[in-house]
């Protein structure tokens, strides 16, 4: 969102403090000014507008899946997204890989003192507009300020709930050697998107993040009966982290193929130019599904449906249980083994 | 992406692979000295198209893994220092020293900042004149012309708050202490594609005419390092002793003369210590006396210290080209990328940390059939 | 050592040879590199570029040699195999 195009559409309801001041969390006027002003009107709905220390709601009977995440990415305005749009996506996608169909959210701010009141309210309306997206409601929250300096501008935690409308077992345990490995769509373009706007390594490109819900494709699996394994969300670390996580969890040997594996072209030349593994880097909207080799073709079908999803693809499979390995065949068909990427993807000269 | 992908080619690198086999009577050891041709033999699995009498030897063109502990330990000091921000690849972050590394240094406060290049380390000097920027000047000869510029400009705009902390390597001296040492069984050379490309390839010729070993500029891709033994081995097979440009798309005899040039007006040639093999005489750059004043060592007057390495860490032999990873006995063990012992298991062009990614158990053994 | 990525000019800017900058495309994605030690280049060269510096202009002719090498190799084999 361009800022002067946003600021038309959205006016900022809170003129008087054009940043986020220490009494802005201090739970008295100017906090509750806050609460009302910024986070009641944006997120309204009838259970956060009760105002209560605790949201109440009935729960279906069956079981119920819930998730928490925090989001600290910097910068917070990035191309394809930002940190408050992230927040609900990712809480989102979280719920959706146990199947469940996501309900309901939470989210509190820490919020460094000085941060631009404009800035967070831009945040507030990104999240706003993607929870409406994605059909779920911020029902509850909290909002801390803290001291200049000791925040690095603005932190977000969630907690989300969902409801599981199937009987599916949906974890690693259900890895089955056999099953299909399939990637929901092209790999690196949040990492990227991030690295093209990170101060000292700025290049020029198209890319955006693939910050997305991903749970629509996952809800029309379930409905049509499928048999799913295992789902897993690409986040930091990228594939090779994922798939290394499910080895270990359910114990087996992973084995895919590069070239099988969907790479933009401007994202693997932003790769090529700071030496990072394509494999490594970090999505937003994507995850690997486990579904036995039968299941393939009618996976695929369905996935392909919608957009988010719609480059969805066999990568590779699940070789034996053994003791947990990933390997990637080499584009020269020799293989050799995909391991947990290591801390921070550091760009390289070497 | 042009003049990238077409020398990735699956099918060309097996029919390269097969001319390879084709010709290949006897056992030969080349060395690839560029931890990048290493990266790309390892990660692309080159090394097992190959007839198994033949062995890559890992060599040390790996700038990170051979910058000294002494030389970590005092940007370390300089990095710590308030009022300072500290620049440098990212390649150096996670490089141990002695006791602490950059990126833990950066953690508690430190102003450790990632760049691209090192003119962005002279643009933030320029936006910060408060405080003191420094570079972390590492790498071969490739590397030169850049920091060379970086900071022949920042004479220009005539900075004082800027200055390098310099380590930067020459592969022909490295090459000549390699072969002359009495251990040494490497046959042939894999020389640096892009070294080659900022200096051409004369000094090559003196090499290999005194060790009788042949010398093939080569490029980075598959098809390239392929290309490249293909021309060794046959070189090796019929007893010829010569130097040839495999990399022909970007490299000439002569080099980049501009870039020599400046080169040689910024920096001089000295002594320098290769951490795991020791000093090396006369390969080393370092700054001219005209540029003194932007020689960070001497302006934080950092003093010259000697460091002991872990006593079980067995880089420098690896780094000759004498050990294998799989050969040490911490390896994969105590010393792994998540804390290792020395530099050739931190920088994902050492051996060591290309093995344990890629490999795991060892030269040998292959990952399995799959 | 030294991961060096060819790209295209697309921009040139800068009088001085010494201060002479072009925008680069790796297939999509744009970043700037100095072209101080390429001064012959021009737009729509092929550069290979290196912490921000183009060190060398990719020669499109020699670039070929790879290939066809391949090619001779190619044709010895079906005049080393005895015709069917």
């Amino acid at each position: 969102m361009n800022s002067p195009d946003f600021s038309a559409a959205c006016p900022l309801p809170i003129s008087q403090y054009p940043h986020v001041l220490m009494a802005h969390g201090g739970g008295g006027r100017l906090m509750h000014r806050l609460l009302e002003d910024v986070f009641g009107k944006a997120f309204s709905n009838p259970l956060l507008d009760t105002r209560h220390d605790s949201a109440q709601f009935n729960v279906p009977l069956g079981r119920l899946a819930m998730t928490t995440d925090s989001y600290v990415v910097r910068p917070i305005f990035f191309p394809g997204g930002d940190i408050g749009s992230m927040a609900v996506h990712g809480t989102v996608n979280d719920l959706a890989m146990s199947g469940a169909r996501p309900l309901y959210l939470t989210s509190a701010f820490i919020i460094e003192e000085g941060l631009p009141m404009q800035t967070l309210w831009r945040v507030v309306c990104s999240m706003r507009d993607a929870a409406k997206k994605c059909g779920v409601q911020i029902i509850t929250g909290d909002t801390k300020v803290v001291d200049k300096g000791k925040g690095d501008g603005l932190f977000i935690n969630t907690t989300g709930i969902g409801v599981l409308e199937h009987s599916l077992n949906i974890a690693p345990q259900n890895v089955q050697p056999g099953d299909a490995v399939i990637v929901s769509g092209d790999l690196g373009r949040h990492g990227m998107a991030i690295m093209a706007v990170r101060e000292g390594l700025e290049f020029e490109s198209r890319i955006e993040s693939d910050s997305a819900p991903v749970h629509e494709p996952i809800l029309e699996l379930i409905k049509a009966g499928t048999e799913i394994h295992c789902l897993r969300d690409l986040t930091r670390g990228g594939l090779a982290s994922a798939l290394n996580e499910i080895a270990e969890a359910a114990g087996v040997k992973i084995a895919i193929e590069q070239k099988l594996v969907p790479v933009r072209e401007d994202v693997s030349a932003a790769c090529e130019i700071l030496g990072l593994d394509v494999l490594h880097v970090a999505n937003e909207g994507r995850f690997v599904a486990f579904v036995p080799a039968q299941e393939v073709e009618s996976v695929l079908a369905i996935l392909r449906q919608h957009e988010v999803s719609g480059n969805s693809v066999v990568i590779g499979r699940v070789i034996e249980k053994a003791a947990p390995l990933v390997t990637v065949k080499s584009t020269l068909g020799v293989s050799r083994i995909l391991d947990m990427p290591s801390g921070e993807q550091l760009p390289r000269i070497c | 992406m042009k003049f990238l992908d077409e020398y990735r080619d699956a099918e060309l690198a097996q029919k390269f692979a097969q001319e390879i086999h084709r010709i290949t009577t006897r056992p030969w050891k080349i060395m690839e000295v560029c931890g990048g041709q290493t990266h790309a033999i390892v990660k692309y699995g080159i090394d097992e198209l190959l007839p198994k009498q033949i062995e890559l030897i890992h060599g040390p063109g790996c700038p990170v893994c051979v910058t000294p502990l002494e030389v970590i330990d005092q940007a370390l000091e300089i990095a710590a220092r308030p009022g300072v921000i500290f620049t440098s690849f990212g390649d150096m972050l996670r490089v141990p020293g002695s006791t602490t590394d950059l990126l833990s240094v950066k953690a508690q406060g430190g102003d450790v900042r990632i760049i691209y290049s090192p003119l962005d380390a002279v643009k933030i000097a320029e936006q910060n004149p408060e405080k003191e920027v420094v570079f972390f000047g590492v790498g071969f000869e490739t590397t030169a012309p850049a920091t060379a510029m970086a900071i022949y400009q920042a004479a220009q705009k005539g900075l004082k708050n800027f200055s390098m902390l310099i380590s930067h390597v020459l592969v022909p001296p490295a090459i000549e202490a390699l072969m002359s040492s009495p251990n040494c069984q490497v046959q042939a050379f894999l020389a640096a594609g892009h070294v080659c490309a900022v200096m051409g390839y004369e000094e090559y010729f003196p090499l290999a005419k005194k060790y009788r070993v042949p010398i093939v500029v080569t490029g980075f891709e598959p098809l390239d390092v392929l290309h490249g033994i293909l021309f060794t081995v046959q070189q090796l097979e019929s007893g010829r002793v010569e130097v040839e440009n495999q990399y022909v798309r970007a490299v000439s005899r002569g080099g980049n003369q501009p870039a020599q040039d400046l080169v040689k007006k910024v920096f001089e040639v000295v002594p320098r210590k290769w951490r795991g093999i020791g000093e090396i005489p006369q390969s080393g750059l370092g700054l001219s006396e005209a540029y003194g004043a932007f020689d960070a060592a001497k302006k934080f007057e950092l003093t010259d210290r000697c460091v002991d390495e872990p006593a079980e860490c067995i880089a420098g032999l690896i780094l000759q080209g004498l050990k294998k990873p799989h050969e040490c006995p911490v390896f994969g063990t105590r010393c792994t990328p998540e804390h290792p012992f020395g530099a050739t298991m931190v920088s994902s062009e050492g051996a060591c940390a290309a093995y344990y990614r890629y490999r795991r158990q060892g030269a040998n053994e292959r990952v399995g059939a799959l | 050592m030294c991961l060096a990525i060819p790209g295209k000019v697309v921009s040139i800017s800068g009088d001085d040879p010494l201060t002479r900058m072009g925008r680069i495309d790796f297939s999509g994605v744009v970043k700037q590199a100095s072209l101080a030690y390429v001064p012959e280049v021009n737009i729509g060269d092929y550069v290979i570029v290196h912490v921000g510096f183009a060190l060398s202009k990719v020669d499109e002719d020699e670039a070929q040699k790879v290939f066809q090498y391949l090619k001779q190799i190619g044709e010895l084999d079906e005049l080393k195999e005895p015709a069917p």
